[in-house]
């Protein structure tokens, strides 16, 4: 698919599949497109040539309820949570559930509070407001409103944006977690080495609008390409297959938990 | 080895051959220039016009870019002879070798007024262009929402009732019942001229129920909730809750504008007659105390003096404009950049908007029913 406004061209020609049960990362450069590939594919906005689907539904032109069943298929987290500031943490993950109309209240408590309690947010802080909580916490909040609905795919914005080194290891390590728990297929946005080698299975690069390569970590490094190249500066060494399998040893293990 | 922290300062001594040195001494700070400045800047001008005068930086105990900017100029951008601690090299070096290109002259553009009212020309063409789109979506999801009735977003419209009907009582009274009180005053003393005194309640009630009434309340409705609502969806916009809301596949013009739109368009002209009524109220109290029309009397001349029709002109008026200020304000909510000058901006232009929109269509409807109620 092509992307424009204008004159600006943002994606040109790009073509890209994620398959199910996979951890696909989109890297690239600031402006490089990545979070506007993101909202294409949230059927937020639509390419100018092409076309995107999900589960086998084209998010342009089909019919408004195909498109909402999609939608309750996927969950995402948005880059700095993107909690509705005038609900508490409760209600926040409670609305896609509420949405649904079907379901009784104290029967959407016993989900809210399942879903809190997967992303380690204790009773405690359930009626907080969002300005009251820390950036980690928003995160996890938001990574539970993500999975309210028991999604088959989950999108995730920067997950680890923001976060301090420690915090950004257990958040990795909670999403590889849920991943394999709920048979999650990803699909994320990141700058970070560290998340790359702890979770992704393919790794999408955009540079110059387009798609450069896909691949597993390991041979995306070798790629010649000088965007690669200096993108990974100083950590090719250590995104070998080996050292990668190790890392992810590690983290399983908890050596670096939170 | 000086160990006291000095003061910038300079010392020229004249050796017995004739060339001078200069010594440069102190702390070469931009802090420290300062003070000093007045005194400096002469003396330095003065030395600097000695070619051969040999300066000795060697007493300088720390040098910045600013210090060393500020020597530089006085050189006249070029470096003397002279003595140096080997770790300010650098700096001079730096200096030496950048060039700077002058800033681009603004040209001041003949065109640029024509260019300008072209450029407003086209913004409301877009912008009329946006909000008949934004209205077309809503007219979409009233019969989505007829079909439907289960996804009516009760809630959301009964918030928006409170805080654009409820809350704003207080002032709209208070204005209101000012506004009678002056208008009623100011008649009262040209109609006294001609013994005319009965005719205030004419003048009054007419032109309250029928114009001041809606406009009124139109106006402190733009201010108040639709600058309110212009920010509510601004600042979710920038925060990307919109974004999330679409993502789950709730639409924000259903569940966000919408109510927002009923809410005023109930409100609205329920303020107008709660407007009316204080207006009225202040414009008797005066007629009262002024020519002496006693409530009684006001009140029973009210029926004869104002047909219906003109309240349900007022009434209607009201609904109308309460659809056009949240419509208005809905839509520069949703055109907010993430940045604080656009919020400021597209705040003060709804409200501006929404204002002048209502007073447009006042004059249309006044027009369009210059037969009714008379």
């Amino acid at each position: 698919m092509w992307t424009q406004y204008g004159d600006t061209i943002i994606h040109r020609d790009l073509s890209l599949r994620v398959n199910c049960g996979e951890v696909m990362a989109v890297i690239g450069g600031s402006g490089s497109g990545k979070t506007t590939l993101l909202r294409l594919m949230l059927g937020l906005e639509a390419p100018s040539r092409g076309t995107i689907k999900v589960f086998g539904v084209p998010l342009q032109g089909c019919a408004v309820g195909d498109l909402r069943q999609a939608r309750n298929r996927w969950g995402v987290l948005f880059q700095e949570g993107a909690l509705f500031s005038a609900l508490s943490v409760y209600d926040n993950v409670a609305l896609p559930l509420r949405e649904l109309k079907a379901l009784p209240e104290d029967v959407i408590r016993e989900l809210v509070m399942m879903k809190l309690d997967l992303v380690e947010i204790d009773t405690m802080s359930m009626n907080k407001m969002p300005a009251e909580l820390s950036g980690g916490m928003v995160k996890r909040v938001a990574l539970a409103r993500a999975l309210a609905l028991n999604p088959e795919l989950l999108f995730l914005d920067e997950p680890t944006a923001g976060l301090d080194p420690e915090r950004s290891h257990g958040f990795v390590q909670l999403i590889e977690s849920l991943r394999r728990l709920l048979n999650l297929t990803v699909v994320m946005v990141t700058h970070d080495v560290d998340t790359l080698m702890a979770i992704s299975d393919r790794v999408a690069v955009l540079a110059n609008q387009q798609l450069l390569t896909v691949g597993p970590l390991w041979e995306i490094v070798q790629h010649k390409d000088l965007f690669i190249q200096n993108f990974f500066l100083g950590h090719g060494k250590r995104c070998d297959q080996e050292n990668i399998k190790d890392f992810r040893k590690k983290l399983a293990s908890g050596l670096h938990t939170v | 080895m000086e160990s006291t922290i000095t003061p910038p300062h300079l010392e020229r001594i004249i050796d017995t051959d004739g060339t001078s040195r200069i010594d440069v001494r102190g702390v070469w700070l931009l802090r420290a220039i300062l003070p000093h400045v007045l005194v400096l800047r002469p003396q330095l001008a003065a030395y600097a016009k000695d070619d051969k005068a040999q300066w000795d930086l060697r007493g300088v105990q720390q040098l910045d870019a600013a210090g060393a900017l500020f020597l530089w100029r006085m050189w006249g951008r070029q470096r003397p002879s002279m003595l140096l601690k080997p770790e300010y090299e650098g700096v001079f070096a730096d200096l030496a070798s950048k060039r700077f290109p002058a800033p681009p002259k603004m040209r001041r553009d003949p065109l640029k007024l024509l260019l300008n009212l072209g450029q407003e020309l086209l913004s409301f063409g877009q912008n009329v262009y946006a909000i008949t789109l934004l209205a077309g979506n809503l007219l979409l999801d009233v019969v989505y929402l007829v079909r439907h009735p289960g996804a009516i977003p009760w809630r959301e419209t009964s918030a928006n009732i409170h805080r654009t009907g409820s809350q704003a009582l207080a002032i709209t009274a208070l204005v209101g019942f000012l506004v009678g009180v002056v208008l009623s005053y100011l008649s009262a003393i040209q109609l006294k001229n001609y013994g005319a005194d009965v005719f205030i309640i004419n003048i009054l009630g007419l032109g309250i129920v029928r114009e001041l009434g809606p406009i009124l309340a139109a106006i402190l409705v733009a201010g108040r909730s639709g600058s309110s609502m212009t920010a509510q969806l601004g600042v979710m916009r920038v925060t990307r809750e919109l974004d999330a809301l679409s993502a789950m596949g709730i639409s924000h013009t259903q569940r966000l504008v919408l109510p927002k739109i009923v809410a005023l368009a109930i409100t609205l002209p329920l303020l107008v007659l709660w407007s009316d009524m204080a207006a009225l109220v202040g414009g008797m109290l005066s007629a009262d105390l002024q020519l002496g029309i006693g409530y009684q009397q006001f009140l029973h001349g009210l029926p004869a003096a104002v047909p219906i029709a003109n309240l349900w002109l007022g009434v209607g008026k009201g609904s109308v404009f309460g659809i056009l200020v949240a419509l208005i304000a809905c839509h520069y909510g949703l055109q907010i950049k993430p940045n604080t000058e656009s919020l400021g901006a597209s705040t003060t232009d709804s409200v501006v908007t929404a204002i002048t929109v209502v007073i447009i269509v006042d004059a249309i409807f006044a027009v369009i029913f210059s037969d009714v109620g008379f």
